[in-house]
């Protein structure tokens, strides 16, 4: 199969308008017997349904949720970027534009990457147009801040909780088509399979969370928005319902799965403390802004503090390591998340770890709060700081925080062209279920920006284009073979499952998978380990159809959709592993020990791996092949970034 | 730590519930609520006995999934605190804590400690937003929006419509969370141009819906886990009175 | 979906919130009038003279009643449709919520309680007075239908009933104490600025209206008969 990246023709600035301009339309009348299913309902999955209904198209929406509206998109904090300029700081859509593909590590398209930069700015009117309620200024408008070390205030906010305004907004538009007729939403549905009809994506097995009954639902084209699979991971900052399943059998039944191994480790989330944990809370990067990380110089000093005889207030200024304004002079405290996130895991491995575990290092306040105030620092930081004593029980104001990075978003995900089909006819992929712009390291506030430019603003349009020609086509019956076979399929992988009645939990099996990757393909890789990692997930998962313990019960089972999606994780942790052991360069939130500079920077190999990995499924028993789209850039000089 | 719990435990939406006891050991301290139930739940899959069901996500305050009525307080007794956010240190060692679903005739159960709170969606279907579509809005500063009222519409579309304010309400009235709603957009030029039809659609809608009147007992506010503020209701009030005054929407 | 004719329950909510908010004037104006009976006993009868059974008072009168039965009536429509939205299964555990008066979540009690009291105090008062005027019968006990303070000094002359009386006014003031704020809340005047003034206000006009009435059964059942006139 070869990859098609269906660029449009042009130049750069100039290939999304031309696209627009020539792309196949659906009159209105034909849109009426047009069926669109959306699988998730994030920022992205909420605004492509809103935008297919108010187009006219019939919309079925599916969330694994009781309720759209609580989709992870929700727990976003920072911001969203968009090229606005408004405070008329030198910012424009080409330099929006540039950042993203300099600061995803010159690993991601730059055809998309500008149409996102392009679209930014319609995102932000259209929000302020739903009345999300965004940050402003005395005079009335609309406030930015900077974030994640970008040289340009383009982020636009609201409080700490931007993720959640702007999904309300989408879920409220998409509310507003539930009402009017022309979406209609599934809660407490989890999709376990496509259905494929003569090579084109016509429909999904979707499984009732509460009756346990397994629904067939049809359409003209399916779009997957069910978000990353950073749980394959076990702990990360992602829900306890995130999960990969859906691209994962996506990826099963022919659409490519691009750049697995690119994932996102977040510098600023709370320590674990315990293996009862289920999930890592994360501190909004800006955090960074004013608070300073440091461990003790003294390796004693750093046991003592593990042990606790001694206090990170009994540490003299002298005797802290500022670890990162040391290493990176130029950057400091807000050097890009990948870079933070390495280099506190090298301190802790060095032995100057903190916490009674020793993964932790301090962010400390102490400086900010004697240059600000304790008021100010109040005002900006306030409810993470309070968040932060809830979790911790210490007060940041006088004891430091201590942060350790954990997983927060995966880069990774299907393989999807120009219009966010995957290779798959009538697969589309949206949001963070997508490669497509983020490269090998997404960018700060780039997350919303994205989900939302693929719902609103690229969807509406391609997905015309596809349907263009389906217009003749009539609505599906799910009596058809295919779906009798696709739900026999899931029928007997449920059946495999409660047959195994074995004696370890699924929540057991999921740690261990946890600890292997974290392990081998977490923030620093190397090739002994990931193959140690391929060699260790294939036995966990053989040890998982041996001995998982899923009880058999008539309608909801918690056990077993746990189950379902950790066999998916089994079977993608695999996939991450091949493709960072592959991949012998390092690169954004890709880090091979391997390949890197003497003083332990990044070492990216654009000769050779200047390329996305795409993989496609050949077998449960055989290997993935893997296809590789070059990249060009025709408008960006590469370099090698540097923050000090 | 040692926990004895009283569990709600109910089959489905027509059985009869019952409350069962569990006794737990060495529970860590630092662990959160619903860790402390995972743990319980662990041991039970390996007893083969059912889990407990209930509802969560995020685990960090903020997607609104979890919630249980934990010693007589939705989301337990502390302040602007989800179930996800409390942790067993709050509790003392040997305590009994009983734990119930909410309980609302709007709120059906499905399982154990799980309820069904869709109808608070089918109260935002009916108004809860502002009707534009995709595309053909103006430049976003086109209309300066005063800060105090941006702030006070953020304050209010805080809401993680949760439904404690149901819950703890003893008229199982969604006036909280329906004037959150009502609120953040009448506080915006971009929302006051349909706050009419909006303000009288949504109070509909909720009375349809089965939900009891308010009694401004301000129960609600004192157990929102994100501090919704009763003025809200008051907002509502005035703008549904001027509403039916001046435009009453047609039957 | 449940679907429930006639008003809406804001304007359920409104209708409450207007006829107590009459109610709670015609307390003021009534309670202020009782405070006369203790400066003046002449003037106290002027007043019961100025009212007695002329048309104004009547009409009044009619008016009042039926505020007051409307204000019953919803009390009741509105109290069975919320416990009716509790659903059939109540908490187990239940605990008072911080910053929740008793009052407001019991107003439907306390209200059947102070209308009780006052269905003695028509009895003791009113029956005896403007209802006799109308009738034209003059009371058994022989005191003139408007010698208001004659009346006064003989009902509370009697322990039980003072006490009776006192209690009576008691839970008319945990009923004002969340009333008044409410009804403030109700027509919408409340708002982040003035929400704290508005509940002290409620409690203080709620602790006004009481003394006023409690002042002149006080006075009347141990002050004046120890005073030597």
């Amino acid at each position: 199969m070869e990859l098609n990246s269906r660029i449009p023709e042009g130049p750069l600035t100039e290939k999304w308008t031309n696209y627009k301009a020539s792309q196949k339309l659906v009159n209105p009348a034909n849109k009426r017997k047009l069926d669109i299913i959306v699988i998730g309902t994030g920022l992205a999955g909420a605004s492509a349904a809103a935008s297919f209904g108010e187009m006219g198209f019939n919309v079925k929406v599916f969330c694994i949720q009781d309720s759209p509206r609580r989709a992870h998109s929700i727990a976003a904090q920072g911001g969203i970027n968009a090229a606005k300029n408004y405070p008329n700081d030198g910012d424009s859509v080409w330099r929006l534009f540039h950042d993203t593909v300099k600061g995803g590590d010159y690993r991601a398209r730059e055809a998309n990457v500008y149409r996102l930069a392009e679209v930014s700015n319609n995102i932000i009117d259209q929000c302020v147009a739903q009345g999300v309620p965004f940050a402003r200024e005395y005079g009335g408008l609309l406030a930015n801040r900077s974030f994640g070390g970008a040289q340009v205030s383009r982020t636009f906010y609201a409080k700490g909780q931007t993720g959640q305004q702007l999904l309300l907004g989408a879920y409220g538009a998409m509310s507003k088509e539930i009402e009017r007729g022309t979406v209609k939403m599934y809660a407490r549905r989890e999709m376990l399979d496509v259905v494929i009809v003569d090579g084109r994506a016509r429909g999904v097995i979707v499984r009732n969370l509460v009756t346990g009954e397994l629904e067939r639902h049809a359409a003209h084209a399916v779009v997957i928005a069910s978000g990353g699979y950073g749980r394959v991971f076990f702990l990360s900052t992602n829900a306890m319902s995130s999960n990969g399943s859906a691209a994962w059998h996506a990826y099963k039944r022919g659409a490519m799965m691009a750049n697995p191994c690119f994932t996102q480790i977040h510098p600023t989330c709370i320590p674990v403390h315990g293996d009862y944990q289920s999930k890592l809370t994360l501190m909004s990067e800006s955090l960074r802004n004013d608070g300073r990380i440091w461990v003790p110089k003294d390796e004693k000093k750093a046991a003592l503090l593990r042990e606790g005889k001694m206090k990170a207030t009994d540490i003299p200024e002298e005797e802290k390591d500022y670890y990162l304004e040391r290493r990176y002079p130029a950057f400091g405290n807000l050097v890009p998340r990948d870079v933070a996130s390495r280099a506190g895991k090298e301190r802790c491995d060095a032995g100057y770890g903190v916490n009674n575990t020793g993964r932790a290092v301090y962010l400390d306040f102490k400086e900010a709060i004697q240059r600000l105030g304790r008021k100010a620092v109040e005002e900006k930081y306030g409810n993470l700081f309070e968040m932060y004593e809830r979790i911790v029980d210490e007060n940041p104001y006088v004891t430091p925080m201590m942060i350790y990075p954990a997983v927060h978003y995966t880069m990774g995900g299907l393989w999807v062209d120009y219009e966010l089909q995957t290779t798959v006819k009538g697969l589309f992929a949206a949001g963070e279920a997508n490669f497509s712009d983020h490269g090998a390291n997404r960018l700060g506030a780039s997350a919303l920006m994205q989900g939302l430019s693929d719902g609103y603003f690229v969807l509406p349009y391609t997905m015309q284009n596809y349907l263009a020609d389906q217009i003749g086509v009539p609505r599906f019956s799910t009596d058809l073979p295919e779906f009798e076979q696709a739900e026999k399929e899931v029928r007997e992988r449920i059946e495999k499952i409660l047959n195994v009645n074995g004696t370890e939990t699924v929540d057991s099996i999921h740690k261990r998978l946890g600890h292997i990757m974290w392990e081998y393909v977490g923030m620093s890789r190397t090739k002994e380990g990931l193959e140690k990692a391929i060699e260790e997930i294939k036995k966990l998962r053989a040890e998982f159809w041996r001995n998982v313990k899923v009880p058999r019960r008539e309608g909801m089972n918690n056990e077993l959709e746990k189950a379902l999606r950790v066999a998916d994780f089994l079977e993608m942790g695999e996939l991450m592993a091949r493709d960072a052991l592959m991949r012998n360069e390092s690169c954004g939130g890709h880090f091979r020990a391997e390949y890197q500079t003497p003083d332990g920077e990044a070492m990216r190999d654009d000769t050779n791996y200047s390329f996305v990995a795409a993989y496609e499924f050949k077998g449960d028993d055989n290997e993935p092949v893997l296809h590789k789209e070059e990249l060009k850039f025709e408008n960006v000089e590469v370099k090698q970034r540097n923050y000090k | 730590m040692k926990l004895t719990l009283k569990v709600w435990r109910q089959k489905d939406n027509k059985s009869k519930g019952k409350f069962v006891e569990y006794h737990l050991d060495n529970v860590p301290k630092e662990a959160s609520f619903l860790e402390m139930l995972d743990i319980l739940n662990e041991q039970l899959v390996m007893k083969g006995e059912d889990p407990v069901t209930f509802d969560h996500d995020c685990r960090e305050g903020i997607c609104g999934t979890c919630g249980l009525y934990i010693n007589g307080h939705p989301h337990g007794k502390f302040k602007n605190t989800t179930t996800c956010q409390l942790h067993m240190r709050k509790f003392a060692d040997g305590a009994t804590i009983t734990v119930e679903p909410w309980r609302s005739a709007a709120f059906p159960i499905i399982k154990d400690l799980m309820v069904d709170r869709s109808s608070l969606d089918k109260l935002i279907q009916s108004g809860g937003y502002v009707s534009v579509r995709t595309g053909g809005v103006p430049d976003a500063n086109t209309i300066p929006v005063n800060k105090h009222c941006a702030d006070l519409s953020m304050d209010a579309a805080a809401c993680i419509g949760c439904g404690a304010c149901v819950a703890t309400c003893k008229n199982g009235s969604a006036m909280l969370f329906v004037s959150a709603k009502v609120s953040q957009l009448a506080l915006l030029p971009q929302g006051q141009v349909e706050a009419r039809d909006r303000v009288q659609k949504m109070v509909a809608r909720m009375d349809e819906l089965g939900f009891g009147n308010c009694s401004n007992t301000f129960a609600c506010e004192a157990e929102c886990p994100k501090g919704i503020s009763v003025t809200n209701i008051a907002r509502m009030n005035r703008q549904f009175l001027a509403a039916k005054i001046a435009e009453p929407l047609k039957k | 979906m449940k679907n429930r004719k006639g008003l809406s329950s804001i304007t359920k909510k409104l209708i409450m919130a207007i006829t107590g908010g009459c109610l709670v004037f015609f307390l003021l104006f009534h309670g202020s009038m009782n405070v006369v009976s203790i400066i003046s006993e002449s003037g106290y009868n002027w007043i019961c003279e100025f009212l007695g059974a002329n048309w104004y008072a009547v009409v009044g009168t009619i008016g009042l009643a039926a505020m007051v039965v409307i204000h019953f009536v919803y009390a009741f429509i509105l109290s069975f449709q919320n416990y009716r939205a509790r659903g059939n299964q109540r908490y187990a555990v239940t605990e008072r919520q911080d910053g929740v008066s008793w009052a407001s979540k019991n107003m439907l009690v306390i209200g059947v309680i102070v209308i009780i009291g006052l269905g003695l105090h028509l009895y003791a008062f009113w029956a005896k007075m403007q209802l006799a005027e109308l009738q034209g019968v003059a009371p058994s006990d022989g005191l003139s239908p408007v010698d208001g303070v004659g009346r006064i000094k003989m009902v509370f002359g009697n322990t039980y009933f003072s006490i009776m009386y006192l209690l009576w006014l008691a839970f008319l003031w945990f009923h004002l104490s969340h009333g008044i704020a409410s009804v403030m809340q109700s027509i919408g005047w409340n708002n982040h600025v003035w929400k704290r003034r508005i509940e002290w206000l409620g409690k203080f006009f709620a602790i006004v209206i009481v003394a006023m009435f409690a002042s002149v059964v006080l006075y009347y059942w141990l002050i004046f008969p120890n005073l030597n006139v």
